[in-house]
C-alpha cells in the first residue's frame, strides 16, 4: 500500500497534475456556485477537455473538478440561500441565516473547514478501505455483478427522487434503452439502428451527459425564469464580514466534524444514497447531539447546524468513490459520469484496477486530499472575489453553457448528426425534469448499460438459461433481498402511508 | 376528467416501450443464435416489457406526489427561440464554419435573453471564440474546420 501512496503522490505533485488540480477546483467552485449547476454538469463541460490529457491528469482534473463544485455549492447556499446542488440544500439552513446576520465571511470560513476535514477524513477511510474492498471484491462473480447494477440502480432511484420512484423507474429503462443503440458488443448486430450510420456506433455518453445536464439545466433556467419560486433573495456581496473564528466556534466544529465525517462518509460508500442524504441525516444528528440552548440555535445560523452537514457531504464524496474504484459500479450520479470518463479512456474500473492501473487508482485518491487543500487555501482568501460571479448575469452564462455543450459535442465527432441528436435529448430531458422525472437514474442507467447486459448474459449462458442464478449463490441472494426490501419499503411509502392517512 | 402531465408523459413512454419491444423482436440475430440462452435480443425484449410494466404501474396507480407545475410562469418563447438558434447553430457549423457560426450564435443568444450592454455582447462572441479557437487548435491541436476562415486566409 505505501508503494502505492508513493505512485500516486508522484503522478498527483507531478507539475502537470497539480496545475490540473487548481484548474479544476477553480472551475468547479465557480460552475458550482451558480444556481443549479452542479458537479455533474461540471463535470460534463469537462470531459471534451480531459480525453486530450492522460487517463490519470484527466481524472484529476475531474475530481478536482467534483469537489469545487461542491464547495462551490455551499457558497452559493450561504450566500443568496440558492443551493447549487441537492447536497448542500442543509448547508443554506444555517448558513443563509448566518450571512443574514453580517456573518457571511465566517459562515464561508467554517463551511471550508469542515468541507476540508470531512473530505479529509474520508480520504484517509478511502485510502484505508478501498483496497481491502478491491481484495474482497475479487470474490464477485457475474450474477453479483448484475444484482449490484440492479442494486445501485434502485437504490438511486429509491433516494434520489424524492417520492417519485417510479418515475425514476422509468428513467433508468429509458437510459438503459438508449445504451441498448448501436452494434451489439459480442455479435456486431446493429440494433436500433434504423439504417442510419450515424447510429451504429452507439449514442455517446457526453453527448448524453451534456443533453441531460449542462444543456437541459440551461434550457430549464430559461423555461423558469420568471418564476417566483425560483428568485434567489440577494445579499450584499461587497461585505461578507470577518473569516476568522474564534476558540469557542472552533471548539463547536471540532466537536462535529469527527461524528459527521463517518456518518457521510458510510451513506456516500452506499449506492444512491449520496450527500444530499448524508448532509441532512448529519443536520438531524447534530441536532440530537447538542444541548438544549444550542439545539434552539437551529435553523437560526448554528454552527454546529452548518459544520454538521457541510462535513457529511464532503465526506460522503469520497465515500462515494468506494464502489465506484473497487467495484466498477458507480454508487452516484456524479460517480457514474466518471465512470463513463474513465470508459472513454478505456480504463474498466473494478477489483483489477488497483493492480493493473495503480498509478490511476492511487493518484485519483492522492489527488482528491490535495484537491482539498487547494480549495482551502485557494479558495478562502479567494472567496469575496469568486462570489462575484454569483452577480454573473443569465443572458451571458445561459449561452456560454449551451456553447460549450455544442462545441464539447462537434469536438468528438465532428457531426451536426450529433449535435440535433443532443438539442433533441435536451428538449425532452429539460420537459422531463420540469415533472420531477429524475436524470441521474438514466445517466447512472445508461452507463451501466453496456455492462449489466455482458453480466447478465455471461449469468444466463452459464446457468443454461435459469434465471436460477439469482440464488445459487449466497452472496446474490442477500443482494437480491436487499432490491426487494427497497422495493417493498418505497410501495410502503407511496401507498401504504397514504392508505393509512385516508 | 382532468389527467395530470405525468401520467401524460408515462403514457407516451408505454407507447415508445410498445414500439421498442416491437423493434427489439425484429432484431436480426444469427441462425445459430436464434434458440440461444442469449441473444442480441434477449435484454432489449426485457427493457421492452420493463418500461411497459413501470408505465403502466404509474398510469394506473394513484399518484401520490403531483408535480405541480404552474405553466403560466414559464417562458416559451424564449426557450423555443433559444432552440431554434441551437437548429440553426448545428445546421452552419459545418457549412459556414466554426469561427462565425459560433460568434452569430452567441450575439443572438445574448439578444434574444435580453441582453443589451453591446461591448460585452462583442467581447464575449467574436474575440472569445478567436481566443478559443486559438486555444484548441493553435495549443491543443484540435483540429476545427473553417470555410470562412480558410476562405480569408487566416487558417491554412
Amino acid at each position: 500500500m505505501i508503494e502505492g501512496i508513493l505512485i500516486g503522490l508522484e503522478t498527483a505533485f507531478s507539475l502537470k497534475n497539480l496545475m490540473m488540480v487548481m484548474i479544476g477546483c477553480f472551475a468547479g467552485t465557480i460552475i458550482g456556485m451558480l444556481p443549479g449547476l452542479g458537479p455533474m454538469t461540471a463535470i460534463a463541460l469537462m470531459i471534451p477537455i480531459t480525453y486530450g490529457f492522460e487517463p490519470s491528469t484527466g481524472l484529476i482534473l475531474m475530481a478536482g473538478v467534483y469537489y469545487g463544485a461542491v464547495f462551490g455549492g455551499s457558497t452559493s447556499s450561504i450566500l443568496i440561500n440558492a443551493p447549487g446542488i441537492p447536497g448542500t440544500v442543509a448547508t443554506s439552513f444555517d448558513g443563509y441565516p448566518m450571512a443574514q446576520q453580517g456573518k457571511a465571511g465566517k459562515a464561508l470560513a467554517i463551511a471550508a473547514y469542515s468541507s476540508f476535514a470531512g473530505g479529509t477524513i474520508a480520504a484517509i477511510f478511502l485510502l484505508i478501505a478501498a483496497p481491502s474492498l478491491s481484495k474482497v471484491s475479487l470474490a464477485f462473480r457475474s450474477p453479483d455483478y448484475f444484482g449490484l447494477m440492479i442494486l445501485g440502480l434502485t437504490a438511486v432511484s429509491a433516494f434520489s427522487a424524492k417520492g417519485h420512484f417510479l418515475k425514476a423507474m422509468m428513467m433508468v429503462v429509458l437510459g438503459l434503452m438508449l445504451a441498448s443503440v448501436g452494434q451489439d458488443t459480442l455479435s456486431d448486430i446493429p440494433r436500433f439502428t434504423f439504417q442510419n450510420m450515424n447510429l451504429s456506433d452507439g449514442i455517446s455518453f457526453v453527448l448524453v451527459v451534456m443533453a441531460t445536464f449542462a444543456m437541459s439545466e440551461a434550457l430549464t433556467i430559461i423555461f423558469k425564469a420568471n418564476d417566483p419560486t425560483r428568485v434567489a433573495k440577494q445579499i450584499s456581496l461587497s461585505q461578507l464580514g470577518s473569516i476568522k473564528l474564534d476558540k469557542n466556534e472552533t471548539k463547536k466544529m471540532i466537536t462535529t466534524i469527527p461524528r459527521s465525517s463517518v456518518l457521510g462518509f458510510i451513506i456516500g460508500v452506499l449506492p444512491g444514497a449520496g450527500s444530499t442524504i448524508a448532509s441532512f441525516l448529519a443536520y438531524g444528528m447534530e441536532r440530537n447531539f447538542v444541548n438544549d440552548e444550542e439545539k434552539q440555535k437551529f435553523g437560526k445560523g448554528s454552527i454546529n447546524g452548518l459544520a454538521a452537514p457541510e462535513t457529511a457531504n464532503n465526506a460522503a464524496c469520497s465515500g462515494s468513490f468506494v464502489p465506484l474504484l473497487t467495484l466498477g459500479i458507480p454508487g452516484s450520479g456524479t460517480t457514474a459520469v466518471m465512470l463513463g470518463a474513465l470508459l472513454g479512456f478505456g480504463i474498466q474500473p473494478g477489483p483489477r484496477l488497483y493492480q493493473t492501473n495503480p498509478e490511476i487508482f492511487w493518484s485519483v485518491i492522492m489527488s482528491m486530499y490535495i484537491g482539498m487543500v487547494i480549495l482551502l487555501i485557494l479558495n478562502l482568501p479567494l472567496i469575496p472575489y469568486i462570489a462575484r460571479v454569483l452577480a454573473t448575469p443569465r443572458t451571458f452564462l445561459i449561452p456560454l453553457i449551451l456553447f460549450f455543450s455544442v462545441t464539447g459535442i462537434y469536438l468528438m465527432s465532428f457531426n451536426n448528426f450529433d449535435i440535433y441528436m443532443m438539442i433533441g435529448i435536451a428538449v425532452v430531458a429539460t420537459i422531463l425534469r420540469l415533472y420531477d422525472f429524475p436524470m441521474p437514474p438514466l445517466i447512472l442507467a445508461f452507463v451501466l448499460g453496456g455492462l449489466m447486459e455482458e453480466n447478465l448474459r455471461r449469468s444466463l449462458l452459464i446457468s443454461d438459461g435459469s434465471w436460477s442464478f439469482l440464488w445459487d449463490r449466497p452472496l446474490t441472494v442477500v443482494i437480491m433481498l436487499t432490491i426487494t426490501m427497497i422495493v417493498t419499503w418505497q410501495i410502503y411509502t407511496s401507498f401504504g402511508r397514504k392508505n393509512t392517512k385516508m | 376528467m382532468k389527467i395530470s402531465p405525468s401520467k401524460i408523459i408515462s403514457l407516451l413512454f408505454f407507447i415508445f416501450s410498445g414500439f421498442y419491444l416491437y423493434t427489439a423482436h425484429q432484431i436480426q440475430v444469427f441462425t445459430f443464435d436464434e434458440n440461444a440462452a442469449f441473444n442480441a435480443k434477449t435484454f432489449p425484449i426485457y427493457l421492452g416489457y420493463a418500461g411497459l410494466i413501470f408505465s403502466a404501474l404509474y398510469i394506473l396507480l394513484p399518484e401520490t406526489r403531483l408535480s405541480n407545475v404552474d405553466l403560466s410562469v414559464l417562458d416559451y418563447k424564449k426557450t423555443i427561440t433559444l432552440v431554434v438558434l441551437m437548429i440553426l447553430y448545428g445546421l452552419t457549423i459545418l457549412r459556414v464554419g466554426y469561427f462565425l457560426s459560433t460568434s452569430i450564435f452567441l450575439v443572438l443568444s445574448y439578444i434574444v435573453l435580453g441582453e443589451r450592454k453591446w461591448l460585452w455582447i462583442f467581447l464575449l462572441s467574436f474575440p472569445f471564440v478567436a481566443i478559443f479557437m486559438y486555444l484548441l487548435h493553435g495549443l491543443l491541436n484540435i483540429y476545427l474546420r473553417d470555410p470562412f476562415l480558410q476562405y480569408i486566409g487566416v487558417m491554412g
